[in-house]
């Protein structure tokens, strides 16, 4: 059996007297898409970075394809894009992936250069430079270098924090792609709507801890069924199997229905209820 | 290995950009103008001048100026080593720069270590440049030449390796600022434990000369820039080598057999520290 492409087995990392970490377990498999949720300081870049390699943890174990995170064999296997990152000013956007591509040992060469710059919607600007780009073409120039030399495993942090709609779509089409193509992708965000659209599975972090986990549509509850009749709109309780018995119980009292529907939490409901409405 | 001269380019065109190199050329060209000129003019005042009997008036002008353009040329390649790592570590993961790198499958001790050869290479080119610049323009003024020139210049650059090094070391746990400060608080006291040596020369004080020793050892490039000092004049006998004691060249000793060494083991250590804080620092 292949390893997963992440494996977090109770992982803690504590800084002085913060518990930023404690007991995560957490996996990611081949070609899935996880989208990692939690309020400011819940631990998810942390989470991250460990994964990463760029920061040790004070117990348990992160393995990235079944080698331990921050070996050379780990780094290998993943693409990274970090919530705070700058790429010199001085380099073009081309030149950025020249860098990366000889850092990871990529053959690719300008074909892949410019079919990456094309995925993220750069191909007009590859020779700009990096000074003279907006906020939201250079967190797609980080997306574009994080998946230099084919990388199995993405750990994006925050990837579309800078972007606008139509840039957001964009990496959300990308994320689509990569699924398509194998690549499993570990997302890290605060915007729940763009994280239900695309991701399998959630995991939300609260204080270190995971204190929710599963497919979004498993997390949901049912919140009752909304019946629009010429007396007005109501929400009665219930789930999709009485909607056949409400139907015929208002039919038989003479009242035309108009629209009938089910009613489910949301992503941001089962957020919200996870971290009792904590915020930063 | 291909990632090491990936690195030190990276580095070197981040310092470009900086204009770092733009600095450290103004100045040395400023420099290098105003020590040809005021040589010239030195060597002209004293053409006239009857020094006392066996005191050779053009080797004691010729070497208290080279002497003084050699502590500028090492001061020079200071500054220059000291910008191009003051913020290589902490200062670039905290803009960062260094976390799009180090998770490269690079490693991160041949990440610090390409940083190091890139700006080694530059720093120690730079110092040798500007000694063979200055000596020439010594000779030109006043037909002088240094008694030695190998050995000297390459003291003076490994000097500046280390500093490097030191500056590598510091980049590790330091911000940038206190970074730059720190090291040239080092040269500062490596300056101090050359101007003990002259006043332990001078009063002939066994206490001060063994401060002023043990210092220079501690910080080595202070050891080898003295030890490059006295071989510039190190045929120089009798009055003149009397007079040339009372300038910059008092407390100026040879480092003797063991300085080589020293200096290298030192370097290792240092980068061994370096790595290994590195190793330990989460980003």
């Amino acid at each position: 059996m292949a390893a997963a492409a992440l494996a977090v087995q109770g992982l803690a990392k504590r800084y002085v007297s913060v518990a930023a970490l404690d007991g995560v377990d957490l996996e990611l498999g081949e070609g899935e898409l996880v989208g990692l949720l939690g309020p400011n300081g819940a631990g998810k870049s942390t989470l991250v970075k460990i994964a990463c390699g760029l920061v040790r943890p004070s117990a348990g174990s992160a393995q990235i394809c079944g080698a331990p995170a921050g070996s050379r064999e780990a780094r290998r296997a993943l693409g990274y894009l970090a919530e705070l990152f700058r790429f010199p000013g001085w380099c073009t956007a081309d030149e950025v992936l020249v860098l990366h591509q000889r850092l990871t040992g990529s053959a690719g060469g300008a074909r892949e250069r410019l079919e990456l710059l094309e995925l993220v919607g750069l191909a007009d600007a590859r020779g700009r430079k990096v000074d003279a780009m907006s906020k939201g073409m250079q967190q797609r120039l980080g997306v574009a270098q994080a998946l230099v030399g084919s990388p199995k495993v993405l750990l994006l942090d925050e990837p579309t924090s800078a972007l606008d709609p139509v840039g957001r779509r964009v990496v959300r089409q990308l994320l689509e792609e990569l699924r398509g193509r194998g690549v499993s992708v570990l997302l890290n965000s605060h915007l729940l709507s763009e994280v239900e659209l695309v991701c399998d599975r959630v995991v939300i972090l609260l204080d270190g801890r995971v204190v929710a986990a599963g497919r979004p549509d498993d997390l949901a509850r049912p919140r009752g069924i909304e019946i629009e009749t010429a007396a007005g709109t109501r929400v009665v309780e219930g789930t999709r199997d009485d909607v056949p018995r409400l139907l015929a119980e208002l039919a038989a009292a003479g009242e035309s229905v108009y629209g009938v529907q089910v009613l489910r939490s949301t992503l941001e409901d089962v957020y919200l209820d996870a971290v009792g409405g904590r915020g930063s | 290995m291909r990632a090491v001269p990936t690195i030190a380019a990276y580095a070197l065109r981040e310092s470009l950009r900086r204009r770092v190199f733009l600095v450290v050329a103004a100045l040395t060209l400023v420099f290098l103008g105003l020590y040809g000129f005021g040589a010239y003019k030195l060597f002209q005042s004293t053409e006239g001048v009857e020094p006392p009997a066996g005191i050779s008036a053009d080797e004691l002008v010729g070497a208290t100026l080279f002497g003084l353009a050699m502590f500028a040329t090492h001061f020079l390649g200071t500054v220059l080593s000291v910008f191009t790592t003051l913020g290589a570590i902490r200062g670039d993961a905290e803009r960062g720069l260094l976390q799009p790198l180090v998770v490269r499958p690079i490693g991160r001790a041949t990440f610090l270590l390409a940083r190091f050869l890139g700006a080694s290479v530059v720093g120690a080119v730079y110092v040798v440049v500007v000694f063979l610049a200055a000596m020439g323009l010594t000779a030109l003024a006043g037909g002088w030449w240094p008694d030695r020139i190998a050995a000297p210049a390459l003291e003076l650059a490994f000097g500046v390796v280390i500093l490097t090094a030191l500056s590598l070391l510091g980049s590790v746990v330091l911000s940038a600022t206190a970074n730059g400060i720190a090291v040239f608080m080092l040269f500062g006291a490596g300056l101090v434990a050359g101007l003990l040596g002259q006043i332990g020369e001078a009063l002939d004080s066994h206490t001060l000369h063994t401060i002023a020793r043990v210092t220079s050892w501690a910080i080595p490039f202070e050891a080898l820039y003295q030890d490059a000092l006295n071989r510039i004049t190190l045929d120089t006998t009798g009055f003149t080598e009397w007079a040339l004691q009372l300038g910059p060249f008092g407390g100026a000793e040879l480092g003797g057999a063991w300085l080589p060494l020293w200096t290298v083991a030192y370097l290792a250590g240092v980068l061994g520290l370096a790595v290994a804080a590195f190793a330990r620092r989460d980003l």
